[in-house]
């Protein structure tokens, strides 16, 4: 069987979004892809040591909110200091109570099962971040070295 | 049940890490041995159907007995 490639490009720093890619690149690589994340701007946050993710319910009216939180807070509530603090503390307890993957776990299995981690070095200068913010075994690299990946994936995904 | 050679409870588990664990476990098995996998997400039938297709490990038993899924896998 010929290897199939798997790129993705990780743009968003968030709690919920950082699943995407973690999830598709493992479960890539579980069934026999080569699999690449290239991170780039906000996307950057996923590649950080000790991650510090939050959700937001802000500009997001798809977000299911516990014990009809959106009708006792308005969404002006939501942007009283602690409440997002609060929302990602509730999605990180939810998350652990339904038997979901921390995205530390999801990292660690993509890690393990060699999935390539590249970050883009014009967002790391932009952001005034260095390597030793970052965990051990990322690449830095451009466009042009994405490409070079990508233009013989199989699948190609933008999140 | 057939006889296996080793067993993975992923009781609990959500999506992908059934599937991921499995994957280890075969991982460290001979060519021709049995993984008995217990699941409880409902999402695993159809993966584990999916993932036996795309990896080329024979899915032999996939059944559903008192609220647990079980999955009989032969590595390739």
């Amino acid at each position: 069987m010929d290897e199939k490639k798997l790129a993705i490009i990780a743009t968003k720093g968030s709690l919920d979004w950082a699943y995407p890619p973690f999830i598709l690149a493992s479960t890539a690589s579980a069934l026999g892809y080569e699999t690449q994340i290239f991170f780039t701007f906000y996307g950057l946050q996923l590649l950080k040591k000790k991650l510090e993710l939050q959700v937001t319910p802000l500009g997001n009216p798809g977000m299911p909110m516990p014990m009809g939180m959106d009708k006792w807070f308005p969404i002006l509530g939501m942007t009283l200091p602690g409440m997002q603090g609060m929302m990602t503390k509730m999605m990180k307890q939810k998350m652990k109570d339904k038997g979901v993957a921390s995205v530390e776990e999801l990292r660690e299995l993509c890690q393990e099962a060699e999935v390539k981690l590249i970050a883009c070095q014009m967002t790391v200068d932009l952001f005034d971040m260095d390597s030793s913010q970052f965990i051990d075994g990322v690449e830095y690299a451009g466009a042009a070295a994405f490409f070079e990946f990508a233009g013989e994936s199989d699948i190609c995904l933008y999140i | 049940m057939a006889d296996f050679n080793q067993e993975l409870d992923a009781s609990g588990l959500n999506c992908p890490l059934p599937i991921l664990r499995a994957k280890k476990t075969l991982n460290g098995m001979e060519a021709g041995e049995i993984l008995h996998v217990i699941a409880t997400d409902p999402g695993s039938v159809k993966d584990f159907d999916a993932f036996s297709k795309q990896t080329g490990n024979e899915l032999m038993e996939s059944k559903e007995d008192g609220g647990k899924f079980h999955f009989m896998i032969k590595k390739n």
